[in-house]
């Protein structure tokens, strides 16, 4: 598997030597598959290089000869990129789905039907531009060290009391997402707010504790292995799945409702070789659905016994409301408001 | 001979190909009609439902928006934009203005032109590369500065619209598939019925036998008046001059036969005082073609008799048998002269309708040729059976029979066999008869017998 693996994490700099002329910050790149001329699939993805390399690995093993670029970049980034077509790629995949939807919405994406897209349930593709390949739940993670014997919180309601009972404890060691900076966690807590009142009395709670907020899920996951965070709100629970540490992790989907994020695939519409797209948005799908499927994630991430009600975003122009500029300037008033109240 | 040859007319068209030519014409033209009207409903119904999710859609736009604090709050609904998307995927577009300021969405979204009274306006317009229909409403809010007016623009894609047509047209075109088939077989039904009077005309009239002249009195369709009034004209002149010629035979046939008689009497007169037997064969001879002359009056005048009651047949309800033997009674004399015996065979009564008059006439030449044709003494045999549904009367001679090979023009008008040179006769004998049998809608042959003697059959449908 790592021997297509030639390089990851080149820095910045590199990159900018490298010859992309990119006026967006790029967070890693790697390259897959042989060196030189041959055909090249660019990818842009806000997927750690890590967790989306199966998917790359796999198609690769079908298609020799053929070299993938990977270039990581946050879900704004991504969305600015595409937008402003600077750099052209042949696939852009975020978890950004409102970011990805004002994307289709705004024709910045190719229409692509094939027997792959046709078999996709309802839920999983949109207008024949986006197609969602992962379900991946908005998960609560909990350092088990620090919990011991204590009950982890199932519900919001139980994470609220938790802290609210031990305040000392939980001060400043409680994170979760800074909306204004994340466009997935903008996400998330927007989707919150339409499922439940409970979100804002969350924050309320947050807020008052000096939580910290990150940019990343994995800086969240990162934090509670080293006892930074005791609890993070809103993590991307696949990532913690994804480790090889997940020992050390408590992932609780709430049981009163779970958000669960499609991690959706768009064709640029200014990709330099769409037909390569289009065959490798089919080899996604084909390998995330039907029969012989080896999902990249399951979407209980494979907890037992949960019974959660998964609370799935649907993909649609519902999306861009909360992209709205009076809709969002409102929106991280009341969050900042709550989170940040004695600033 | 003068039956007329039946004489056809070049056919030119068929009023039953035209008639289903402009039936299918008419047909496919609804069909296709009906296909786009179906059509043009469908877009008009999948058009004006879109406006009202659109309508609806930004009145909760709308309706969300509050003036606070010197600032215009929009707090737009989430199902505002999702109610687009609910049935189809479809691209949306919005954009909100205060008076001209443009406040959030899509700044360069075409707008509809907006109403005077406030009404929702509609407008269809290409945007970012794909059509679009656009809504645009306004609504006014005081402000700090006095009524201003909030403008929301909603678009959305036609992707559900044109799905729906796709389904209609679909459907409508199995339809109107479905409609032309029934229609075709609807013009081929039609067109047969159409025609159905003229084939049933043309059948009663080629059913008639060749003298029956009488005028049609089967209602017709109105349009078909007209032409069977003309053709009733036509052969009521044609009757006229039939009949005309025919009296003027029977008239002149009568003025002929009584100088006749007066000259055979003279003639008689003479040979028998005249002792010169040159002279008596002269007058033998004169008295023959006399005796020819005076029987072709005589049967002139009995054809047209029989033409005449051709027209105007008395149809009763007769016996054949015993219509038979009145005939072989009446013939008794000159049978007795001649020395012919008569018998006549019948097992039951054979009841058929006919004319007596017409009848008796025939049978009376039939056995005036047997009793003329035959040598003195034969025997002359009438044989009545009923086989199924006809009665049939033979007549058998046991004479030298029919000279051979000319059977079948005996029965024209004047025409007669080798074997009648010294036998006085006119030839129309037989022609009477077959005149009578058309008539009846009878059957003749005429053949010779194994014997060799003459044999007449005629066959009648019983009554
Ligand atoms: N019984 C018969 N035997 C032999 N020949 C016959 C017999 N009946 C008719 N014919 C032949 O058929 C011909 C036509 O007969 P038809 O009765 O029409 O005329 P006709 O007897 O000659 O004249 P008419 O009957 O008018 O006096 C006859 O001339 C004769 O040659
Ligand atoms: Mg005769």
């Amino acid at each position: 598997m790592r021997q297509t693996f030639l390089s990851v994490g080149l820095t910045l700099l590199l990159l900018c030597s490298a010859g992309i002329t990119s006026a967006f910050e790029i967070e890693d790149r790697a390259r897959f598959g042989p060196e030189g001329d041959g055909p090249v699939l660019r990818i842009i993805s806000t997927a750690d290089t890590g967790f989306f390399e199966p998917m790359i690995v796999s198609y690769l093993a079908e298609n020799p000869g053929l070299a993938v670029d990977y270039v990581v970049a946050s879900s704004t980034e991504l969305m600015q990129a595409i937008a402003n077509q600077e750099a052209p790629f042949d696939i852009a995949i975020s978890s950004a789905m409102d970011l990805q939807t004002k994307l289709a919405n705004d024709g910045r994406a190719l229409q692509h039907t094939s027997p792959a897209t046709r078999t996709l349930p309802d839920w999983a593709a949109w207008n024949n531009m986006l197609f969602a390949f992962t379900e991946e739940p908005a998960a609560i993670v909990a350092s088990r060290a620090a919990f011991a014997d204590r009950r982890f919180p199932q519900t919001r309601h139980e994470l609220i009391e938790v802290m609210r009972n031990e305040p000392e404890r939980f001060r400043g060691r409680v994170g979760t997402y800074d909306v204004r900076e994340s466009g997935l966690g903008y996400l998330f807590a927007t989707q919150d707010t339409r499922a439940s009142e409970t979100f804002w009395r969350l924050a309320e709670v947050l807020g008052a504790l000096d939580a910290k907020l990150y940019c990343c899920s994995s800086d969240m996951i990162e934090a509670v292995k080293s006892g930074e965070l005791l609890i993070a709100y809103n993590v991307l629970g696949s990532y913690v799945a994804n480790r090889k540490d997940i020992a050390e992790f408590e992932i609780i989907l709430p049981t009163d409702f779970t958000t669960v994020m499609l991690r959706t695939a768009l064709i640029p519409a200014n990709a330099p070789s769409p037909d390569l797209s289009r065959d490798f948005v089919d080899h996604m799908l084909t390998r995330s659905y039907g029969p012989d499927s080896k999902p990249l994630v399951d979407p209980r991430l494979g907890l037992p016994g949960t019974d959660t009600a998964l609370n799935r975003i649907e993909i649609g122009p519902g999306l861009m409301v909360f992209l709205d500029q009076l809709k969002r300037q409102a929106f991280l008033n009341e969050w900042e408001n709550a989170i940040l109240q004695d600033e | 001979m003068n039956r007329t040859k039946e004489s056809v007319p070049p056919s030119k068209g068929s009023i039953r190909r035209r008639l289903l030519l402009s039936l299918l014409l008419g047909a496919s033209v609804l069909t296709v009609g009906v296909y786009f009207m179906i059509l043009s409903v469908a877009r008009q119904v999948a058009q004006e439902s879109q406006d009202n999710v659109l309508s609806a859609s930004a009145i909760s736009i709308l309706d969300s928006a509050r003036y606070a604090g010197g600032e215009i709050i929009v707090d737009l609904p989430y199902s505002a934009l999702s109610m687009l998307d609910s049935v189809s995927d479809e691209r949306v577009f919005y954009a909100i203005r205060m008076e001209d300021e443009f406040l959030s969405g899509y700044r360069d979204l075409p707008e509809a032109r907006p109403d005077a009274d406030g009404r929702i306006t509609f407008r269809s317009r290409p945007f970012l590369g794909e059509d679009v229909r656009i809504a645009t409403l306004r609504r006014p809010l005081s402000t700090d500065v006095g009524r201003q007016f909030l403008q929301v623009s909603v678009a959305q894609t036609l992707t559900g619209q044109q799905q729906i047509v796709t389904r209609v047209s679909r459907t409508s075109f199995a339809v109107g598939v479905g409609v032309f088939a029934l229609l075709v077989l609807l013009a081929g039904v039609i067109a047969r019925s159409t025609i159905r009077p003229l084939d049933r005309l043309t059948a009663s009239v080629s059913r008639r036998g060749p003298e029956d002249l009488r005028s049609v009195t089967a209602p017709v369709p109105s349009e078909m008046v007209p032409l069977v009034a003309s053709l009733n004209r036509l052969m009521g002149r044609l009757k006229t001059s039939l009949e005309r010629s025919e009296d003027f035979i029977a008239e002149a046939a009568h003025r002929v036969r009584t100088p006749l008689a007066i000259v055979r009497t003279k003639a008689e007169i003479i040979g028998r005082k005249s002792q010169d037997p040159h002279t008596r064969a002269a007058i033998d001879e004169m008295i023959h073609a006399i005796d020819e002359s005076s029987r072709t009056a005589g049967q002139l005048l009995d054809h047209a008799m029989v033409t005449f009651r051709l027209d105007n047949l008395s149809m009763e309800r007769i016996d054949l048998a015993q219509l038979t033997m009145n005939a072989v009674e009446r013939a008794h004399p000159l049978s007795e002269i001649k020395g012919v015996s008569i018998t006549t065979h019948s097992s039951a009564p054979a009841w058929i309708h006919g004319d007596p008059i017409l009848l008796q006439n025939a049978l009376q030449n039939l056995l005036d040729n047997a009793m003329k044709y035959a040598p003195t003494g034969t025997h002359v045999k009438l044989d009545i059976v009923v086989a199924e549904d006809t009665a049939i009367l033979c007549i058998t001679d046991d004479g030298p029979g029919f000279p051979q090979p000319e059977f079948e023009i005996l029965t024209e008008r004047f025409s007669r066999g080798p074997n009648a040179k010294d036998i006085v006769g006119s030839g129309l004998g037989l022609t009477i008869v077959r005149e009578v049998m058309e008539a009846h809608r009878g059957e003749m042959e005429t053949k010779n017998s194994s014997g060799g003697g003459a044999c007449v059959r005629l066959s009648f449908p019983l009554a």
